[in-house]
């Protein structure tokens, strides 16, 4: 497994902290040495990701909180974003978002509308995983480099 | 994010400042809406100095084009630089809107 360095915030499941969490995102990626179009990229996708998960627990309840949590590697920035208030275990998320299941897919699409395909244009790898909320795990390469997560996965196993 | 409304040659000019997301694009909505909507009407969207902007944005935009378009009227957007002409794309929107894209953003057309 690579090392990486670790970094979660919280935030109130409000609009107005979606830009906040935008501005941490944008910061990492920019210490990583993404290029500027690809910051911008990063910064639509997790706003993306994080404005389904206010508008969600807005739906459910009035309190919640969002977990965004960025991991980052040599060679690429992962981020996972919960609409479930609790703070995450990043390794045991990561491995229970397993493989697409293309009926969650279409349902999350409906409610997040154009979310969703923004986030899969804009990033390397997106996936959903429904399990006491949603959770969105993505990931992005830095260079546009795409390594096959297949080819990395059989490697660290 | 602050919006401004002038009217030049009757056409409705929205002037944007700022950033489009989930706390902001409620408030564009509601300043859209409450748009006089006149038979045949034109209106402009000016995005030269809307600095971030993500699908809520691309939403409200949507409603206001069913509007206008609903009173044949025309929707015209301008001031659009190299990334939010990439967000138009990819989302298709670009081939439905009139859109207008800034030639003077050098520093951001590196795409």
């Amino acid at each position: 497994m690579q090392p990486y360095d670790y970094i979660e915030i919280r935030v109130p499941a409000k609009a107005q902290y979606v830009g906040v969490a935008r501005l941490t995102i944008s910061g990492l990626a920019s210490r990583l040495g993404f290029t500027y179009d690809e910051i911008e990229d990063l910064k639509i996708a997790s706003s993306e990701a994080i404005t389904n998960a206010v508008q969600h627990a807005y739906q459910e309840s009035e309190d919640g909180e969002v977990v965004v949590g960025c991991a980052l590697y040599e060679d690429k920035m992962e981020i996972m974003i919960a609409d479930h208030g609790k703070s995450f275990d990043f390794e045991e998320t990561k491995r229970q978002v397993g493989p697409y299941n293309e009926n969650e897919e279409v349902k999350f699409l409906r409610e997040g509308g154009l979310g969703l395909y923004l986030m899969e244009t804009l990033m390397d790898d997106v996936k959903v995983h429904h399990e006491e909320g949603v959770t969105v795990f993505m990931t992005k390469y830095l260079g546009g480099e795409r390594v096959e997560e297949d080819v990395e996965r059989t490697i660290s196993s | 994010m602050q919006v401004d409304l002038m009217e030049e040659n009757s056409i409705q000019r929205f002037k944007i400042v700022g950033e489009i997301d989930a706390f902001t694009a409620p408030k564009l909505k509601e300043k859209l809406d409450a748009t006089e909507m006149t038979e045949g009407m034109r209106a402009e969207l000016d995005l030269s100095d809307v600095n971030y902007m993500d699908s809520t944005g691309l939403g409200v935009f949507v409603g206001f084009y069913k509007s206008v378009s609903a009173v044949n009227g025309h929707l015209q957007i301008t001031g659009v630089n190299a990334r939010l002409k990439r967000l138009f794309e990819i989302t298709g929107l670009g081939d439905v809107m009139d859109i207008v894209s800034e030639e003077s953003g050098d520093k951001d057309a590196a795409l």
